[in-house]
């Protein structure tokens, strides 16, 4: 009984750290529609400029809250100054281009971290006044925890005092719940998200400096909590600060008390629950998302856009010229290897994968309208599932491959039957959450999976083994693959998928099930994400965690957005240039992700409809026709 | 012979009860108005019928079988078709190829993933478009489509799947007072050819006491006359429905 009690107030702890964080992404969201991926990043350099001052400054209780709390406002600060110099720019664009351009900043940040605090891990000191532990129930329990657990509801009723008894907190409902009218109104609006933003950025820098205490200060906090912070988000209810503080209640306490949770036997197979922490977040996520699909205490929103928020163009057969550059690259392609050195053969290789990696994405977010932020999951299912067959069955590469997009396929099954229920930003969250299951699988599952360490040793068959051999069977599979995908796009099945997008209502008006047609292509397009990790893990020889990792299913979308997701050959054009891009960046630099992530941020400005997109655009215009 | 039966039919949201104990019934090949002010229930009562609600009571049988509560698209299988009050087309396809897509789902050949949509029921399509006077545009993208033409789009995409029973909402809403006349004139010509049973909800007044057989009205929820036009036009009820309470139409 006692252990329970300490168990459960670990879990108060753990829940206001997460709740800072999550109130002001839940906060930003509701008024600007933002999902901000950088917020991970401001409560991660809240930690780093907290641990700054709190060590520069004289020890002792003005120091350290002293630091922290300046920590907390120099984030808002910096907050305030992505918002004006970069969201300001790009309110009215989709949603997803928003997403992107936030993962721009999580990169840039990422790198200029790296570049002034060093790759090392920083250790705070410990709280003045608040050292060691006290005594409750006979268990010991740090003191420091104890003031964590009253910060969470604190700030919880200092928001709802701020939301509710202030005319600026009044505004902020207000806009929460339709910011056209209170622009209609004649409010500022740009003071308005400029101060949200501030206060957002703000929490989760307090969020960050408070952790100094608990944690060493770590360059890989920004993307570990904000996949929590999304989670939290959405169960509690995009936009509900109430909501969020519930949901953070509810992950923490099973979290902690998974911590200590004896293993058990299902069907032969250990689980030992306390090395699973990660999954049950997301678990509870996906529950709730099906039961409550606006989560525990949100509504529906106002106006959901499409997450494109474009209107499609018709999608017509590929005009002759096309087919010619079609084939050209293909010719391309076939005869690059003559020309190419070992290098250059290994990043071709990485390029056809890719490219098949990228149109399974595109399968469902162009046609289907279902933008995944997870499809490193099925990418990461094909290339495991391939490694664990030659590991522990000493499986040939052939059978290895046909396994590969069949694990990625049942994952697709899987998580697709929830996913489907969904939709626009939901939807993309929900994706997130389950690659972070698989994530956290391949990373937490170490008997297994090998957890960080992967899974070496995954080579080819010897008749593939010569660079050449695996290049070519690459680039066979994977454009037999793409022009499957292209195949099915132009059938009833992909005009079916179409229609979905275009307008359910009328869809499921002459009879179509929108929900199983929308299944089925995700699981396609799971099916050929498999098939590039498969060749993926053959073409390296190894299998890691960072597979299925965010900036994995980031690349993916890069890849596709790149292209313009409107155009079919888009997604070939996106991985060409994306991967290529990305493999002279990191060879040229140590600070490519500063590179990138400068990059992604102009190409969301530049080309909303990305490169191929604006080439369709550019021919139709030379043409004088309206596509 | 009685294609549609509605017995009963009630609806509460909340407080309010927006359709309570309708019962009509429609015979092939009879155009029946559904008229009443706004907020009367008519677009509930609409939506009862073809699936996107379900009613608190009451049944709806359709050609003697029991069709109450099933969804939208096990409706529309078994041969309803409708129009919506704001047109929904696929506004990424061409005007043919949305007819396309109705004919497709109709032969259950959307599982279908080799062959081209576009080679798909072409001609039957094409005909169905002729039908309507739009077979000169099929080519062009429905999104670029004026109002009345993507009405027509849509009278020819509910034609599909062969339908007994039409139901259109608000067919000539948006729509110029031209306009209006020439496609209920083509719906009803439509409609004699195939014998098809209409039920539509309309606010023009000419467009309902000019086609319809028949005119049903509702007020507050409940049916308070029915019958042919020259009877609801003289029914004093009606009449202070629409004249007494500031002469809506």
């Amino acid at each position: 009984m006692d252990f329970v009690v300490a168990q459960f107030l670990t879990g108060l702890a753990s829940a206001s750290s997460l709740f800072l964080v999550a109130s002001g992404l839940s906060i930003i969201f509701g008024v600007s529609r933002i999902v901000n991926f950088a917020h991970g990043s401001f409560y991660m350099l809240g930690a780093y400029l907290g641990w700054t001052f709190v060590t520069n400054l004289p020890y002792g209780h003005l120091g350290f809250w002293g630091g922290v709390l300046a920590a907390t406002v120099a984030v808002g600060l910096i907050g305030v100054a992505i918002e004006i110099v970069l969201l300001r720019r790009i309110y009215a664009a989709p949603e997803l281009f928003q997403l992107l351009a936030t993962f721009g900043v999580v990169l840039v940040v990422q790198d200029l971290t790296l570049a002034i605090w060093g790759p090392q891990d920083l250790l705070g000191p410990r709280a003045p006044g608040l050292r060691g532990a006290v005594e409750i129930l006979g268990q010991r329990f740090p003191r420091y925890e104890l003031l964590l657990i009253v910060v969470g509801p604190v700030v919880l009723g200092l928001l709802w005092l701020l939301f509710h008894r202030t005319r600026w907190g009044t505004l902020v409902r207000a806009a929460t719940q339709d910011r056209e009218m209170v622009g209609a109104l004649g409010v500022d609006q740009k003071l308005l998200f400029t101060s949200v933003f501030f206060l957002g950025a703000c929490l989760a820098g307090l969020g960050g400096a408070l952790q100094l205490p608990r944690e060493p200060v770590t360059l890989a906090m920004d993307l570990s909590i904000i996949a929590d912070a999304f989670v939290v988000v959405v169960v509690g209810g995009m936009g509900s600060i109430a909501g969020a503080y519930l949901a953070a209640l509810l992950i923490a306490e099973l979290q902690a008390f998974m911590l200590v949770a004896p293993p058990f036997t299902v069907l032969g197979i250990e689980i030992v629950l306390s090395k699973m922490t990660l999954i049950p977040s997301f678990i509870v996520m996906a529950v709730v998302l099906i039961v409550r699909p606006y989560g525990l205490l949100g509504r529906p929103m106002a106006h959901a856009r499409a997450v494109t928020g474009m209107i499609e163009p018709v999608v017509r057969p590929a005009p002759r010229e096309l087919k010619l550059v079609g084939l050209a690259t293909l010719a391309v392609l076939l005869l690059a290897p003559l020309a190419a050195g070992d290098y250059g053969l290994i990043v071709l290789t990485e390029i056809v994968i890719f490219v098949l990696f990228a149109a399974s994405l595109h399968f469902i977010m162009g046609p289907g309208g279902m933008v995944s932020f997870g499809h490193a999951a099925y990418f990461g299912l094909g290339a495991y599932g391939a490694a664990l067959a030659v590991k522990h069955f000493a499986a040939p590469m052939s059978v290895a491959l046909i396994l590969a997009p069949l694990a990625a396929g049942l994952g697709g099954v899987l998580f697709g039957w929830f996913v489907v229920r969904l939709s626009g930003v939901y939807l993309a969250m929900l994706t997130l959450a389950f690659a972070q299951i698989v994530w956290s699988i391949a990373f937490q599952w170490v008997e297994v999976t090998g957890g960080d360490n992967g899974i070496l040793g995954v080579w080819p068959a010897e008749w593939a083994s010569n660079a050449y051999a695996f290049y070519y069977l690459a680039l066979v599979l994977c454009v037999a693959g793409a022009l499957l995908l292209r195949r099915i796009i132009y059938a009833p099945l992909g005009y079916a998928l179409r229609a979905g997008r275009d307008s359910p209502l009328r869809a499921e008006a002459i009879g179509i099930p929108v929900a199983r047609i929308q299944w089925a292509a995700f699981t396609c397009a799971a099916l050929f994400a498999g098939l590039a990790g498969g060749l993926f893990a053959f073409s390296k020889g190894s299998v890691f965690p960072t597979y299925v990792s965010i900036p994995r299913s980031v690349d993916a979308l890069m890849m596709v957005l790149l292209g313009g997701v409107q155009t079919i050959s888009g997604p070939i054009v996106g991985a060409i240039v994306y991967a290529g891009l990305h493999e002279q960046l990191s060879r040229l630099t140590d600070y490519w992700r500063l590179i990138l992530g400068l990059a992604i941020i102009v190409l969301v400005l530049a080309f909303p409809q990305g490169i191929a997109g604006a080439a369709q655009r550019w021919w139709y215009r030379g043409k004088g026709e309206v596509a | 012979m009685t294609v549609l039966e509605v017995t009963h039919l009630s609806k509460a949201f909340g407080g309010l009860q927006a359709v309570a104990d309708v019962s009509f019934t429609l015979a092939a090949g009879e155009l029946l108005a559904l008229i009443g002010p706004n907020g009367a229930g008519k677009s509930t009562c609409f939506n009862l019928l073809n699936g996107q609600l379900k009613p608190d009571s009451g049944t709806v049988r359709f050609e003697g079988r029991d069709i109450t509560g099933l969804k939208p698209r096990q409706i529309w299988r078994l041969g309803i078709g409708r129009t919506f009050q704001i047109t929904a087309t696929f506004a990424s396809m061409t005007v043919r190829e949305n007819v396309q897509m109705a004919l497709l789902s109709y032969h259950r050949q959307l599982a279908q993933f080799w062959r081209p949509a576009s080679t798909f029921h072409r001609e039957e399509a094409d005909k169905l478009l002729a039908q309507v006077g739009m077979l000169d545009q099929a080519d062009r993208a429905c999104g670029v489509l004026a109002y009345g033409d993507l009405k027509r789009v849509e009278l020819a995409v509910a034609l599909a799947n062969a339908p007994r029973l039409l139901l259109m909402d608000e067919p000539t809403a948006g729509m110029a007072p031209k306009e209006r006349v020439e496609l209920m004139a083509l719906t009803r010509e439509v409609v004699r050819q195939r014998n098809i049973a209409v039920l539509f909800t309309e606010h023009d007044m000419d467009v309902v006491f000019g086609h319809a057989d028949r005119i049903i009205v509702l007020n507050r929820g409940r049916l308070i006359a029915q019958g042919r036009p020259e009877d609801v036009r003289a029914d004093p009820r009606v009449q202070e429905i629409y004249l007494g309470a500031g002469g809506y139409a």
